[in-house]
């Protein structure tokens, strides 16, 4: 029985944790095949919203600086599609578990890491394709990004805050333990998507609105992005807004690092 | 070689709320146990540490030779679940749904395809193609759920109410189906909340009462355990019934009292002896006026044997009355 155990080294180990986490992220992937519907919905809904804020609302906005609208729209609306991922994640999560597929999981001689790696891994892709259809959208409507490598950054720096709101989706996921949170969630995004500089330059709100619309989470990779695309960028923010760049990368890996160690926690505490 | 099972004091307590309290229990290799009890009496939570869902507080738990806490891997590559609801993925079909759990199990991909037919087969679902699982029938989802539970044919087989919400005919499927598994030497634990359940299938039965093990032995030696043999009659007139009970237990020759609570005109009383006791009852009851619609002489059923163990043959009384 001990020629068992001693037979699992580190190398073995790690080998099956990618394994197992390509075999559950793999079974996303037939997912979106068996239902390209949901699929095409869940990445249209960003364009649909692009399309609206630029040509019903956008006449009536006012562009710090005095640009173009739908320039300083874009980069709001690919960070606010990251944000939205929260939802598709935390379905994903609640499901499982209140199915008992989680549980099934747990059951089985796989990492147990994979559980989560294999959401990860999934999501982040669907998120990937999701920001290219909404580039491909924008640059339909005449949206024209700054260059290839400031693009590759906006990606990456997108990607991070997606990373966040992927484990903010776990734990609210592992936390909901009923399907039904997820409409909670759903609604709830709005607020948090309209008390940030996604639509409207943060200091156009009133006083203390502006400073909270400048430190939303999601403002910094907002800013960040629009500087990197050339964008029109809110001049008269505050620090927040002068150090864009650096909330852009700081705010993803705190909550990251926040919300991974509640998962983790959560996780374990599944088996108290 | 250790027993399929080996359960000794295990304790589990949820805050104040003590779930487990010192069960003990021993299933043998290539056997059926059933663990019998009322809601709440632990069965799940005993499940879910047997499966290295939940760490137990206290007591050694050992599956297929291995202690639950200190080789959970191990356990885990010798154990199948088959949980309260069917934890199959809706969207796959069944084949997908098997080849993910069999490559889960760290079978290459050929074997994978390869294993997914066999169970398939034996669960009879080859012919469901790429039939989404949601659009099953309750019957054909839980075969399913059953057969990823066998991927790697485990050595010890859970079943945590595996027939609850079926029709007649979906669990006579399900019932068939972990017959065939034991003709094929798999040890099953199964948790049900029908008694015929474990009539059927289970060579042990094992009843969980507040935590702990309130009886234990086959059907048949808890039904004797309980008495013997029931008369069941029923009276025309049931305000009646509470007389009628009395003079059939003096006339049957059993204890005041010792009857239980019957539902309306239906009256149920303990036989120490079978011979004459039909005549001797009828007789009584003629006797004091009470007409008799339908007489019965009939052995314990193992429900009535559970009802008396647990105690709840009171509180059943309570509820139709």
């Amino acid at each position: 029985m001990t020629a068992v155990l001693a037979g699992e080294t580190l190398g073995a180990r790690v080998r099956w944790a990618v394994t197992d986490a390509l075999t559950v992220a793999g079974r996303d992937v037939a997912h979106w095949r068996r239902q390209p519907a949901a699929v095409l919905v869940g990445a249209l809904f960003p364009v649909l919203l692009l399309l609206m804020f630029t040509y019903l609302l956008g006449g009536g906005m006012v562009v710090p600086g005095g640009g173009d609208y739908r320039d300083f729209l874009v980069p709001g609306m690919l960070a606010l599609s990251m944000v939205f991922g929260v939802e598709a994640t935390m379905t994903a999560v609640v499901t499982d578990t209140a199915r008992g597929i989680t549980d099934r999981f747990r059951s089985l001689p796989m990492a147990p890491s994979a559980v989560v790696a294999g959401r990860c891994l999934a999501d982040m892709a669907s998120s990937a394709v999701g920001l290219v259809v909404l580039m491909l959208a924008a640059l339909a409507i005449g949206w024209r990004p700054a260059g290839v490598v400031p693009t590759l950054a906006a990606v990456g720096l997108l990607l991070l805050l997606r990373l966040a709101f992927l484990w903010i989706g776990i734990c609210l996921g592992l936390l909901a333990r009923d399907p039904s949170m997820v409409v909670a969630v759903q609604i709830l995004v709005w607020p948090f998507a309209f008390l940030s500089n996604a639509f409207v330059a943060a200091s156009s709100m009133p006083g203390w609105l502006s400073t909270i619309a400048e430190w939303n989470p999601v403002a910094g990779t907002v800013t960040a992005v629009r500087e990197l695309l050339g964008a029109p960028v809110d001049t008269a923010g505050g620090w927040a807004t002068d150090h864009a760049m650096t909330l852009a990368v700081v705010w993803p890996m705190v909550l990251t690092a926040v919300f991974a160690v509640l998962s983790v926690r959560r996780f374990q505490g599944l088996s108290r | 070689m250790t027993g399929a099972i080996s359960i000794q004091g295990l304790a589990k307590r949820y805050g104040e709320k003590v779930v487990l309290d010192g069960m003990d229990l021993q299933v043998a290799r290539r056997s059926v146990c059933a663990l019998l009890g009322p809601n709440g009496a632990g069965k799940t939570t005993a499940v879910r540490v047997m499966t290295t869902l939940v760490r137990p507080d206290g007591g050694t738990v050992q599956v297929a030779g291995f202690d639950v806490r200190r080789h959970p891997r191990e356990v885990r590559r010798r154990i199948g679940l088959v949980g309260q609801q069917p934890a199959v993925d809706d969207v796959l079909g069944a084949r997908q749904n098997l080849v993910l759990f069999a490559r889960l199990h760290h079978l290459d991909r050929r074997a994978a395809g390869v294993r997914a037919d066999e169970l398939l087969a034996q669960v009879g679902l080859l012919d469901t193609g790429s039939t989404p699982v949601r659009d099953f029938s309750g019957g054909m989802r839980r075969r399913l759920d059953i057969a990823a539970g066998l991927v790697l044919a485990p050595e010890v087989l859970f079943l945590d109410e595996p027939t609850t919400g079926l029709d007649p005919a979906g669990r006579r499927d399900v019932w068939e189906a972990i017959r065939a598994l034991v003709a094929r030497g798999t040890s099953v634990l199964l948790t049900t909340q029908y008694l015929e359940e474990a009539e059927q299938l289970a060579d042990d039965v094992c009843v969980l009462d507040g935590g702990r093990v309130v009886a234990r032995g086959t059907p048949g030696e808890l039904t004797a355990a309980v008495g013997g043999d029931r008369l069941e009659l029923v009276v025309a007139d049931p305000r009646r019934a509470q007389e009628a009970v009395l003079l059939a237990e003096r006339a049957a020759g059993s204890a005041p009292g010792s009857a239980p609570p019957g539902t309306g005109e239906r009256v149920v009383v303990p036989v120490a002896r079978r011979h004459g006791v039909v005549g001797a009852v009828v007789r009584a009851l003629d006797e004091a006026g009470i007409a008799v619609d339908d007489v019965v002489l009939r052995p314990t059923t193992l429900d009535e044997a559970y009802l008396r163990i647990t105690g709840r043959d009171d509180e059943r009384a309570e509820v139709s009355a």
